[in-house]
């Protein structure tokens, strides 16, 4: 069996050391338990580590790497596991280094704006620790209720307020690297150091590497203020194609959004059967705007967002008028993928960019995919920064399902770098779009990639067989036969 | 390890309905506190599957990570996709107790101190006696460990009493409400019982205490013995037919979700089915019932205390009853409530979860200790009298002495004005 098997088990010397470093409970290596860590929230493909480690900080982490490094064993740095493209994949075995148990704040430095965190810490908890000084964290991925900033550094992770606030790399300070043969680095501002950093900024290497270049063991992140005040819309469309039109002529007006998102019909369905939150059911599609900023000059905005939707023949354009009922809009939408749940037992999402322009063309080109390979395509995508979250809903027990599922993910982002986008805006390559990677980028910008790796992991056994092509893949992955978990 | 082909204990669908995101995790406090995704709902739910599909026979660690699960279910509020743990647990559960065979020593305690003495109050009463013989000769350190945390959770001066059959309102009355006393509650915290249906008949009602009521059967249900929970089901389904009342009151977290699952555990008994959702439709948290009238509760002296508020699991997670005890509260502390961090993260006392897994619920115990600790209150209100044992055990522990818990009948009874 091909997959879904331990690789092969690591010593009982091996075992032993790496209990030694970060204590017997800390270590997990037998089938029954190693089996949750074949996969990550990507459940097409699996693969076994032949352990998990738990360290505690920085230096244990150090020691478990060096001990992998001196066996030549690949490591798998691993945070919440909410990956959606399978950058957890233990695709060859190895050890897998969680930093579950590094989940602490260390220091929130609300004078200067700015929070020292453990690699683990989940993402939700630095915004509710900063919330009483008036200021929070912006990357807001909708898995940020688990996802770690350690995660989030790795895959450069945005969300929703990405249109207006950027991603992880422009709210990242500084961090502390464990290479993969040991050594211990800080790229980018010290958490004692001014903004200025000497010498060469290496800060930007390893954000977005996905766990290839070492493993981030502590992070110095930039706190914003909190806008003083929001107006959040819910605009009400007859069509796909009247929303995005809408999405178009808010920015073409000059306006920037905090967020800029869009339900279709299929999904807004699942998350009202799921949040009531009092959705209409029979709408094409739904589009959440939110504006932020000084109190004063929203109103202005807020009737020009209207105006727009009006001229796009929005059905009805809802504005929350309390914080409890934006609080409760963001919920509906942050959970919307969860939602799938109720309408599918597995969903493959994809996760390509378009330029704006082309949201009508690119979400038509989805319907039609939906028809032909017989799955629903529910989409829920942050509209403004055209980056579309297609959902192909399949049924793990059913081969031939599985099999059009992936087809169909694969044309959607062939056609996504048709229009002149890319595979991903922010879930990563992972081991599920590799393929792309020699669709989108020359053989010269591979190879300067590879390079750049090379730097860090001239080993390659760092999370290998990621994101390059011609990496290894778990069994024979188009056509094996489907076990199910 | 114990082998056998794989058996369809679980509802395909509503495992399947996870789709291992992942977003349960932070919520789950043995994974917090562990670090390992075997203790986590996604973990727990992939051994489940496993084990269903055959994947693997049912070992010792499979059995473990269930054993570990609190059962708080807070994943299930955490869950986007509506995963319906808690249902997958019970029957979980029920699979390993038919198929695994335990030490003797972790039999006993299940089978003779979980399923023949906790839901009988008099047994209890009885069992108590030693317990207490033991504190008062300070004798705790010959013990095993298990027995010592069970010891520390025991009341220094626990009341007992039984409640009049009908207790009739105070002044107008505005209806009749039936009240569940409770095995623990009626045994430990009868004084709490009585305050309960003091501020129901201070409300308008009616009390009917009716004395043939039984176990309500969480005790069974959390701990895999479905049948034996069924038949206290019908029990309590059957007494409360003979009474008219506007709602059923109960005043402990724990039983009351176990209280509005009756139609969940009695679905495939046609003839009972129907009697069953009725009765659980009327099923009410104290707090719930009281908060409907908010005015009613107004300090009787200008309140200065700091005030904070743990929410039981079973009343936050399995009942989703967050806003209305914190209405009560702030309704007689105002501006000296603050809220508790980690509020919802379990305490680790989980029904008879200290008894069996001691290691784990001493964990969780420190780390709600210092959690209020850290907030200055100067009274913690709860829901649940199994959290007030294990967060008294806790303050006490911590030498905490000027920090008192208390179940939220007995603070809106010493506190609000009584015209
Ligand atoms: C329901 C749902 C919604 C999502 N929404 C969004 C969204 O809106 N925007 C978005 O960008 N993503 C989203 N994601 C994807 C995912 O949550 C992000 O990629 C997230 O950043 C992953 O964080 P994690 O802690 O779970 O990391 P993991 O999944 O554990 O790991 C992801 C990658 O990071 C590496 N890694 C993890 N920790 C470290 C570390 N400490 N040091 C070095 N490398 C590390 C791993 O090796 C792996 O390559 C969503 C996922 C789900 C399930
Ligand atoms: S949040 Fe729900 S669907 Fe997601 S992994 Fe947890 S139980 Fe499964
Ligand atoms: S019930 Fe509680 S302890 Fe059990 S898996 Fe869910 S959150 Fe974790």
């Amino acid at each position: 069996m091909p997959y879904g098997t331990v690789a092969e088990q690591i010593s009982p010397q091996i075992q032993q050391a790496l209990i030694g470093i970060v204590g017997k409970e800390n270590v997990i290596c037998g089938h029954e338990e190693l089996l949750v860590y074949e996969c990550d929230a990507y459940t097409l493909e699996k693969n076994l580590p032949n352990a998990v480690v738990l360290p505690r900080n920085s230096k244990e982490v150090a020691e478990v790497v060096r001990l992998c490094a001196k066996h030549n064993l690949p490591i798998i740095p691993r945070g919440a596991g909410t990956s959606l493209s399978g950058s957890v994949l233990a695709v060859t075995g190895g050890v897998m280094i969680g930093l579950a148990r590094m989940n602490r704040i260390l220091d929130l430095d609300h004078r200067n704006r700015r929070a020292l965190v453990e690699g683990g810490c989940v993402n939700a908890w630095v915004t509710n620790a900063a919330k009483s000084h008036g200021l929070l964290y912006a990357p807001d991925p909708s898995s940020q209720s688990a996802c770690t900033i350690g995660g989030n550094v790795a895959m450069n992770s945005g969300g929703p307020h990405t249109l207006k606030y950027g991603v992880t790399t422009n709210h990242v300070l500084g961090y502390e690297i464990v290479l993969p043969d040991g050594e211990v680095l800080w790229f980018g501002t010290t958490p004692d150091g001014g903004e200025d950093v000497d010498g060469y900024d290496l800060r930007g290497t390893a954000i977005g590497s996905e766990g290839m270049f070492g493993i981030v063991t502590r992070v110095l992140v930039r706190l914003i203020k909190a806008p003083q005040a929001f107006k959040t819309m819910l605009g009400i469309f007859e069509s796909v194609d009247d929303a995005s039109q809408t999405v178009s002529d808010i920015i073409a007006a000059g306006i920037v959004p905090g967020a800029l998102e869009m339900m279709d019909q299929l999904i807004t369905q699942a998350v009202e059967a799921a949040y009531h939150f009092g959705f209409p059911t029979d709408a094409g599609a739904v589009l959440i705007v939110e504006l932020d900023g000084l109190g004063a000059g929203l109103d202005k905005q807020a009737e020009r967002v209207v105006e727009i939707c009006k001229q796009n023949r929005a059905r009805e354009v809802r504005m929350a008028k309390t914080e409890q009922e934006r609080a409760d809009l963001w919920k509906s939408r942050k959970r919307a993928f969860g939602a799938i749940g109720r309408l599918s037992p597995n969903f493959l999402t994809q996760d390509g960019v378009v330029p704006r322009s082309q949201l009508p063309a690119i979400m038509k080109f989805i319907r039609q995919t939906s028809e032909e390979c017989g799955l629903r395509i529910p989409n829920v995508f942050h509209a403004g920064d055209g980056n579309i979250h297609p959902l192909v809903l399949y049924d793990e027990r059913d081969p031939d399902q599985v099999r059009r599922a992936i087809d169909a993910g694969n044309v959607i982002l062939e056609k996504c770098i048709e229009l002149g986008g890319s595979a991903t805006g922010e879930h990563g390559i992972g081991v599920e779009k590799i393929d792309f990677m020699e669709k989108q980028f020359t053989k010269d910008d591979l190879d300067a990639m590879r390079k750049l790796r090379s730097v860090f992991d001239p080993d390659q056994r760092c999370n290998p067989h990621k994101m390059f092509p011609g990496s290894k893949r778990c069994g024979d992955f188009h056509h094996r036969k489907q076990i199910s978990a | 390890m114990n082998t056998h082909a794989p058996e369809q204990f679980l509802d395909e669908d509503k495992s399947l309905a996870c789709i291992h995101c992942g977003l349960c995790l932070s919520s789950c406090p043995t994974y917090l506190e562990t670090g390992n995704e075997n203790n986590s709902p996604r973990g727990r739910i992939y051994l489940m599957r496993a084990l269903q599909q055959g994947r693997q026979p049912l070992g010792d660690a499979t059995v473990h990570h269930i054993d570990l699960c609190l059962g708080c279910r807070a994943c299930e509020v955490a869950c986007p996709s509506g995963v319906q743990y808690g249902h997958l647990l019970e029957h979980t559960r029920d699979h390993i107790e038919k198929h695994h065979s335990r030490s003797t020593f972790q039999t006993f305690l299940r089978r003779v101190a979980i399923e023949k003495v906790f839901p009988f109050p008099t047994r209890m009463k009885l069992a108590l006696l030693p317990a207490r013989a033991v504190k008062l000769l300070h004798a705790e350190n010959f013990l095993p460990k298990f027995a010592r945390e069970a010891l520390s959770l025991i009341p220094d001066n626990p009341s007992a009493g039984k409640l009049p059959e009908i207790s009739p309102a105070f002044g107008e009355k505005r209806g009749t409400v039936g009240f569940i006393s409770g095995c623990v509650m009626s045994v430990m915290f009868g004084d709490t019982n009585r305050a309960s249906v003091k501020l129901l008949n201070r409300a308008g009602y009616d009390v009917v205490t009716p004395p043939a009521q039984g176990c309500c059967g969480a005790l069974h249900a959390h701990s895999g013995r479905l049948e034996l929970a069924r038949d206290a089901a019908r029990v309590n389904i059957a007494v409360f037919e003979q009474h008219n009342v506007d709602a059923i009151i109960i005043n402990a977290a724990g039983c009351g979700s176990t209280l509005k699952e009756y139609e969940n555990l009695l679905h495939h008994d046609p003839q009972w089915l129907d009697r069953a959702q009725k009765f659980s439709g009327k099923v009410k948290d104290l707090t719930e019932w009281l908060a409907k009238d908010l005015d009613a509760n107004k300090p009787a002296t200008p309140f200065k205390t700091k005030v904070t508020y743990h929410d039981a699991c079973h009343l936050a997670h399995a009942q989703r009853i967050t806003k209305q005890p914190r209405d009560l509260v702030k309704a007689i502390a105002g501006e000296n409530f603050v809220e508790l961090t980690e509020s919802d993260v379990c305490c680790g006392s989980a029904g008879t979860y200290n008894l069996t897994e001691p290691e784990m619920a001493e964990r969780l115990g420190n780390r709600k200790t210092e959690n209020i600790l850290k907030t200055g209150a100067q009274i913690v209100v709860t829901s649940n009298p199994g959290c007030l044992l294990q967060i008294q055990a806790g303050l006490r522990k911590a030498g905490a002495s000027n920090v008192k818990a208390m179940h939220i009948a007995d603070f809106l009874e010493e506190f609000s004005q009584h015209p």
